[in-house]
């Protein structure tokens, strides 16, 4: 199938020409206004040795200022050019540094073509090893190795071959099919779009040829695939409205929705420009369905005969993104398309060394690391393998407090665990539990610094509580560590995981019918909202003790903070660790507060 | 040269799709109604990628007082043809304190004008994500801008701080304060818009077609003298030439191109011979190097 428009992204950096050979590809196809031609030919950088009156090409594609500063590439830009048969590329410009690894990543997850970029004066380097890991991992199917500067090394042909033979044992272990090595001068304009003429050895195709002659290859198991954006309503008419993602879908095909497996058939296939008969990938349209299945925004619809099998744990590379580093156990949202679901990395089995491909053991991911990880979500959720099809494939995590897209995933395999546990459906059930109390189940979560006075509001809370014929349960987070979590210390991952564990806790005993009281430090928002996700609506109440950090050493009913003085505890709360306070709590006491006041106040929002 | 129709195709399908997540993923989205080439086709675009169902939100035209008058009579044909919903909103205070392109200066009349006016009408309103019709070819700063952007409180724009974007998966969450700008035209050209309103016969502005107008020349630049407010030089007399309009905006900050071109055919011919980037008519852009940058850094759209 050929695709109008080709994807290209280019890896290497100034120091090699890159800029260079963009501008020049730009001004050789004619994709650039002539008067930024002109003032390339004025401007000049400080220290340039470009001589007045031609072409700087490399002020053609450096955008930001801080980059015109540096001399280099700190961002990923795009640039429109027309190929010479009639197609459209589209550069996703990227940086060559190891810190920018990220925006390197975030440029090649839509290309179909990489261009990777080597100086022949220098010969391979540990980046251009790098640039093609990520090229590969990002799933390019065809790259060109462009060798520049040709023309500093007196156009030998032996420098070409010898790059060329030392590479090669790399592409074949990166299982890399469709590349071509092609000797260049950026400065020049050796085999960029004209062929040279100082290569008479090089029979290969021109740079421009090689990208222009891009077909995208029939994928080998490809599911057709359209994700629900939103359902589009008019009068007398209801239609899910999305993108065909992968393959194609015509009128009478049998349809599944996922993951919510109901059963349909294509009655139209609606546009603006009048309906169709079949929409083909890439395609954005509006499916009306028969019957008019309850289908929702971040549903997938497939082909009934094959579909993708929903799950909710999966096995993945992931390219950390964030500033933060990975936290395991730590709840984020996974968004792939238009769905976004919480989800955990339960497990991180290694990183990979992005210069050797080696694998390592570590407990986190920095970012601009890949490691593979397993992946647990909240719901299930219908994602393909990466390698089977890129669009249905991929994920992205997002740091639920920042917002912020910390990571991105591509799934590796499905992890099947879950669909031999079945959730077994008791016919009483919490709220039959509660009724029976005569109270409606809670959970009450208290967090604050350590010495804010949560155990005692608790103590005293429970007793009036009992006092009124109620059911409660106070889980204290000094007594959980004594048993179930006497495994975890203080760090921060162990934090959320010890969070992770009493929420489900609480959650076992909310669905008891009970009124749960947590009173736990639970420092970070992060946590403390991956908790709330567990309940429904109104069921959990987050209330912040708030008393001020000098009140809390002067209290410090368990001498902690004096031994933080002294050194001893280096992750204390309020200390060497921060407390992230609640922005959204259902309540704020001020832990100064006379105690019979405060729990006044709860009992108020309990009932 | 021109692409093939099948370019448009794509381009036209992927623009829809990012209309539908701006509008799905948002509590309150906005479309920037700017009125010109750019914004027809973003409104064309949002009536296929709802059809059909109506456009599930409302317009925003910022005006500054120092539009073309056919821009706004324009508008208010297109309002009432299609039957939108548009918001209209002027910066009062700048108003009322007489700012104004001549003796302001550019950048404090743009930064009034525009950028406060058009953070006064996101916060008045509450609006989370505001759509509009800018495209990575304009300039060098939007080269780099991501299709979901966001703006931190302030509608400050931070280009060292731009969320990773990857494939087709946006992420249109927010933290508090902040608030979201989505380029559903990111990957089209001026060529692709030309030759979009062309296949699909959008109604444009008449001023991008060439007609005797009176002018004014500043500089190397022609100047459209639309009404009585603009300052004449001693003894000037505005003269009658043959020009038309590549971009749409203040007319006192606008240039005009002399040409003949007056059917959408024949501006798509000459937009394929000229080769100037069409920046290059704007007044506002001209005055230094990475201007747009800063004034995005400001809230600027």
């Amino acid at each position: 199938m050929s695709k109008p428009i080709v994807r290209l992204v280019t890896c290497g950096s100034v120091d090699d020409g890159k800029s260079t050979l963009i501008g020049r590809l730009l001004v050789e196809t004619d994709s650039i206004p002539h008067d930024s031609v002109a003032s390339a030919r004025l401007v000049r950088r400080s220290g340039s040795t470009i001589k007045a009156g031609e072409i700087d090409f490399s002020l053609l594609t450096d955008g930001l200022e801080a980059e015109r500063e540096q001399g280099i590439t700190i961002d990923v830009a795009y640039r429109s050019m027309f190929l010479l048969n009639g197609r459209r590329l589209i550069i996703a410009d990227a940086p060559g540094h190891e810190q920018y690894t990220r925006n390197m990543v975030v440029a090649a997850s839509r290309a179909d073509v990489a261009l990777v970029l080597l100086d022949a004066s220098r010969g391979i380097r540990t980046q251009t090893l790098r640039h093609l890991m990520i090229c590969s991992l990002m799933g390019i199917g065809r790259i060109a190795i462009v060798i520049n500067k040709l023309d500093a090394v007196g156009y030998a042909e032996e420098i070409y071959e010898k790059i060329k033979r030392d590479l090669t044992k790399s592409i074949n272990r990166l299982e890399i099919k469709d590349f071509q090595f092609i000797p260049v001068s950026a400065l020049v304009g050796d085999n960029i779009v004209l062929r040279s003429e100082a290569m008479p050895w090089y029979t290969g195709p021109t740079l421009l040829e090689y990208i222009q002659y891009w077909e995208k290859s029939p994928a080998g198991r490809s599911r057709a695939r359209l994700g629900i954006q939103m359902i589009s309503r008019a009068e007398n008419f209801r239609g899910v409205a999305g993108t065909v993602i992968n393959g194609e879908f015509t009128v009478g095909d049998e349809v599944i929705t996922l993951p919510t497996r109901r059963r349909a058939t294509i009655a139209r296939i609606v546009t603006f420009d009048g309906d169709l008969e079949r929409a083909e990938e890439s395609r954005a349209v509006t499916l009306v369905l028969e019957p008019d299945v309850d289908a929702t925004r971040g549903d997938v619809i497939e082909l009934a005969e094959d579909f993708t099998e929903p799950a909710d744990r999966f096995n993945a590379t992931v390219v950390w993104l964030g500033e933060p580093e990975l936290i395991h156990s730590r709840s984020y949202l996974l968004i792939s398309g238009s769905t976004q679901v919480p989800a955990m990395v339960t497990k991180i089995r290694h990183k990979v060394n992005i210069n050797t491909g080696k694998h390592e053991v570590t407990q986190t991911l920095k970012m601009n690391e890949i490691g593979v990880v397993e992946i647990a979500t909240d719901a299930l959720i219908a994602l393909d393998t990466y390698k089977s099809c890129r669009e249905s494939g991929n994920f992205i995590l997002v740091d639920r407090s920042t917002m912020n897209t910390v990571g991105a995933g591509m799934i590796e395999h499905v992890l099947r665990r879950s669909s031999n546990i079945t959730k077994q459906e008791y016919e009483i059930n919490q709220q039959s539990r509660a009724l029976q109390k005569n109270q409606r189940a809670r959970v009450l979560w208290l967090t604050g610094l350590p010495g804010s006075g949560k155990s005692t509001i608790a103590n005293a809370l429970e007793k009036q509580l009992f006092a009124m014929g109620l059911h409660s349960y106070v889980l204290d987070g000094d007594n959980v560590r004594l048993g179930l979590n006497k495994d975890l210390g203080f760090i921060k991952e162990d934090r959320a995981e010890n969070v992770r564990r009493v929420s489900e806790v609480a959650r076992l005993m909310s669905d008891a019918g009970l009124i749960v009281i947590v009173a736990l430090v639970s420092p970070f928002a992060a946590d403390r909202d991956q908790a709330r996700s567990l309940f429904d609506q109104g069921e959990f109440l987050e209330v912040w003790i708030n008393t001020s950090a000098d009140v809390c050493t002067i209290r410090d009913p368990k001498g902690l903070y004096k031994k933080a003085a002294a050194g001893s505890i280096p992750n204390l709360t309020g200390v060497g660790q921060e407390y992230e306070p609640p922005a959204n709590a259902e309540l704020v006491l001020d832990g100064t507060a006379p105690i019979e006041e405060n729990v006044k106040r709860l009992i108020e929002i309990i009932l | 040269m021109l692409g093939s129709p099948q370019i448009l195709q794509m381009l036209e399908d992927e623009s829809i799709e990012i209309l539908r997540e701006a509008a799905a993923a948002f509590r309150k989205p906005v479309l920037l109604y700017s009125i010109g080439k750019d914004s027809s086709v973003l409104l064309h675009l949002a009536r296929k990628a709802f059809y059909p169902g109506p456009i599930p939100f409302p317009m925003l035209h910022v005006d500054t007082t120092w539009k073309f008058r056919e821009m706004i009579s324009f508008r208010d044909q297109i309002v009432k043809e299609y039957g939108l919903n548009l918001l209209v909103h002027t910066n009062q205070a700048g108003v009322d304190e007489k700012v104004n392109p001549f003796t302001s200066g550019i950048s404090e009349y743009t930064r009034v004008m525009k950028t406060v006016a058009l953070r006064q009408a996101l916060d008045e309103h509450g609006f989370d994500v505001a759509i509009g019709g800018s495209r990575r070819d304009e300039e060098r700063s939007r080269a780099k801008e991501r299709i979901f952007s966001v703006r931190e409180s302030g509608h400050r724009w931070d280009p060292r701080q731009q969320r990773p974007e990857l494939w087709r998966t946006y992420n249109p969450r927010l933290a508090p304060g902040q608030s979201m700008r989505v380029f559903p035209l990111s990957d089209w050209t001026e060529l692709d818009v030309w030759h979009y309103i062309y296949l699909n016969e959008i109604p444009v502005n008449p001023l991008y077609f060439a007609k005797e107008r009176l002018v004014v020349t500043r500089g190397q630049q022609l100047i459209m003298v639309d009404d009585e407010r603009y300052p004449l030089l001693e003894n000037e007399k505005p003269e009658l030439r043959q020009i038309r309009f590549r971009t749409l905006g203040c007319y006192p900050l606008t240039a005009a191109v002399e040409s003949t071109a007056n059917s959408v055919k024949e501006i798509l011919d000459e937009v394929m011979e000229v080769k100037l980037s069409e920046r290059a008519t704007r007044l506002i852009d001209g005055d230094k190097e990475d201007s747009m940058e800063k004034k995005k850094s400001e809230g600027y759209f």
